[in-house]
């Protein structure tokens, strides 16, 4: 029981972080119908921002969150505007392998820079935790970090694409892109602000992957960047509740896979889950099954 | 299709003349080493680039996971020859059926997936067959495979290249290539004509895993030393950029991206701290200049010409 419940906490930390990279991967492929491959890796750089942010300019936690958030966001739309935005009419396969030499681009640049070894993430928040049951739960302030700040972020995304102009712009482009566009919609404007809003999920998963394993490396973003996928797609690719029903439930499945023994298999599982959903469900579990018309 | 005619005899004289010529250039030591592991590692990634293209270019299955087949072949190779101690013959062929019968069963379930869908479970097979190779011990988990006997040497790698340009193309030309080049044209047209959609996808599957596993025992048989992480998404990313930037649809196309491929990543090994950068540019530029590839889905005079003699269409 105990150990349920302490796994339960590293299963949402996880899933927190997961959701969030997932979030910006759904809402791209929602609207232009991209797997931005290069989504992991701006996560990957978030991270770094963030290092250096608190190790050299000895920012606390949130300030260095909301610049690292600024400044993804920002790279999220230069990304766009130089590398997806000239091939928008081009074919799947070429925006693919474009997203992918976008991808490479960022891990060897980082690599380039900052060497290819491992950096420790300076402690920013202090180091207490809360036990409960008699000591047998312990649950880290870094975890109700996260998990708060996921929260207040998945708050703030909806509030955006629920009740504002750009939000409802983004869901009509993301519906039909020709008929928003008659509609008098800058679709331009929209995509680039999808970016920017992905971007910065990413860039604030980053810095909490930081502050959480305290580890980061020019190739983190590989990984969590195709779990998140796989989030994604799990949730049902496009949906916002989608992305972070996907990202929970992965994170919860990875941990509990861990526990008991399959820590090797972790990754394996991950897979395996998104191939069966994929035969199962390919809308995946929140999505609608369209017909296909002639 | 008749094999001998005149301008087939040219092109089997070409194709041995240019054999001999790199045998003697190699066995009189005018061409070194270093040049023969870089000729072999081309005629893998043409074997690799032609398979992926039957899949992705001609039959317009979206695969990102075809280094899984490469490897499976590879490690099949690796303990027919090493620890069977069984002829290299045996083991390159068992490769390919390994990896073939792979391809089937992964192709059944996953080829009713379309596009992006089908990308990601591929995607997702690859990375599954990666972890199971690391945590087997019996082939090496992530220490790798020692020890497998050198038997690939140019003749070996110029011959399966040939098998497999010969091999493409003939099936391309049946009625079961074009049975798939109708497939990737329009997938519920062929289906209305009579095509047997599922089928045929999982033979051009099945077929160019066949030659992703030979590709796996040539690179196994060549370098003693195998392991899982050779064969990670990243390899399939590299095939993959291979069979665009030759051509979707080209086999003319797949030998020409391997070999200029090859020879740019050859060049940028002298800055080698740079060199991905400049990979990614490079990658980059093609989309962005060049998207459908250098050849398109053209083939050059030679290739086409016996196209032609046997009435076929071409790509289009």
């Amino acid at each position: 029981m105990e150990q349920a419940i302490q796994q339960l906490i590293n299963g949402i930390s996880l899933g927190s972080i997961y959701a969030l990279i997932a979030l910006g991967y759904t809402m791209v492929y929602g609207i232009i119908n991209l797997i931005n491959f290069a989504h992991g890796d701006i996560y990957m750089v978030g991270a770094y921002i963030g290092f250096a942010l608190t190790t050299f300019f000895n920012l606390g936690f949130f300030p260095s969150l909301l610049i690292s958030m600024a400044l993804t966001s920002l790279i999220g739309v230069v990304i766009e505007k130089v590398a997806y935005k000239p091939l928008r009419k081009s074919t799947r396969i070429t925006a693919l392998i474009t997203a992918i030499s976008v991808s490479l681009f960022l891990q060897y640049t980082m690599m380039y820079f900052t060497g290819p070894q491992t950096r420790t993430f300076p402690m920013v928040l202090e180091n207490r935790s809360l036990s409960f049951l008699n000591g047998s739960v312990v649950m880290d302030i870094k975890n109700i970090y996260i998990l708060m700040i996921t929260l207040m972020l998945m708050a703030a995304l909806q509030f955006i694409v629920r009740k504002t102009r750009m939000g409802k712009a983004m869901r009509a482009t993301s519906f039909d892109m020709e008929a928003a566009q008659l509609m008098g919609i800058n679709v331009d404007k929209v995509i680039s602000f999808t970016f920017a809003i992905g971007s910065a999920l990413a860039g604030a998963a980053g810095v909490l992957v930081g502050i959480y394993y305290n580890t980061i490396n020019p190739l983190m973003g590989s990984l969590p960047g195709l779990k998140a996928f796989v989030a994604a797609v799990l949730g049902g690719i496009g949906l916002i509740p989608g992305a972070v029903l996907g990202g929970f439930s992965l994170g919860m499945i990875e941990t509990i896979v861990s526990a008991n023994g399959g820590s090797i298999f972790k990754d394996a599982v991950a897979f395996l889950i998104l191939i069966v959903v994929l035969l199962l469900r390919p809308n995946g579990l929140l999505g609608k099954t369209t017909k296909e018309k002639v | 299709m008749r094999v001998f005619n005149k301008g087939s005899i040219f092109k089997y004289i070409g194709i041995i003349l240019f054999y001999a010529i790199f045998q003697v250039l190699l066995s009189t030591g005018v061409l070194d080493d270093y040049i023969e592991l870089n000729i072999i590692l081309i005629c893998i990634n043409i074997i690799l680039a032609l398979g992926l293209n039957l899949i992705t270019g001609f039959t317009g299955q979206f695969s990102l996971g075809h280094a899984a087949f490469m490897s499976i072949g590879a490690y099949t190779s690796a303990i027919v020859t090493a620890k069977l101690g069984l002829p290299f013959f045996v083991g390159i062929m068992l490769s390919g059926i390994t990896a073939a019968l792979a391809g089937i069963v992964i192709g059944i379930p996953t080829l009713r997936l379309k596009g992006d869908y089908l990308a990601i479970a591929t995607l997702g097979f690859g990375e599954i067959v990666k972890i199971l190779a690391l945590n087997i011990d019996y082939i090496g988990g992530a220490i790798g495979f020692n020890d497998i006997p050198q038997y690939t040497n140019w003749t070996w790698a110029y011959g399966m290249t040939v098998l497999a340009v010969v091999l493409i193309k003939n099936f391309l030309n049946s009625y079961k290539g074009r049975a798939c080049i109708a497939i990737r044209e329009d997938e519920i047209a062929a289906e209305a004509m009579g095509v047997n959609t599922t089928f045929y996808k999982v033979l051009a599957f099945a077929i160019g895993a066949f030659f992703a596993g030979i590709a796996g025992s040539l690179y196994a048989n060549y370098f003693y030393f195998i392991k899982p992480d050779s064969f990670n998404f990243m390899k399939s990313i590299d095939i993959l950029v291979i069979v665009v930037f030759g051509g979707l649809g080209s086999i003319a196309g797949s030998i020409i991206g391997a070999i200029v491929l090859s020879v740019i990543s050859l060049l940028l090994q002298s800055v080698s701290d740079l060199r991905m950068i400049v990979y990614a540019l490079v990658l980059f530029g093609i989309m962005l200049f060049r998207p459908a590839g250098l050849m398109g889905n053209q083939e050059f005079k030679i290739f086409k010409k016996g196209a032609d003699a046997n009435g076929s269409v071409k790509g289009q």
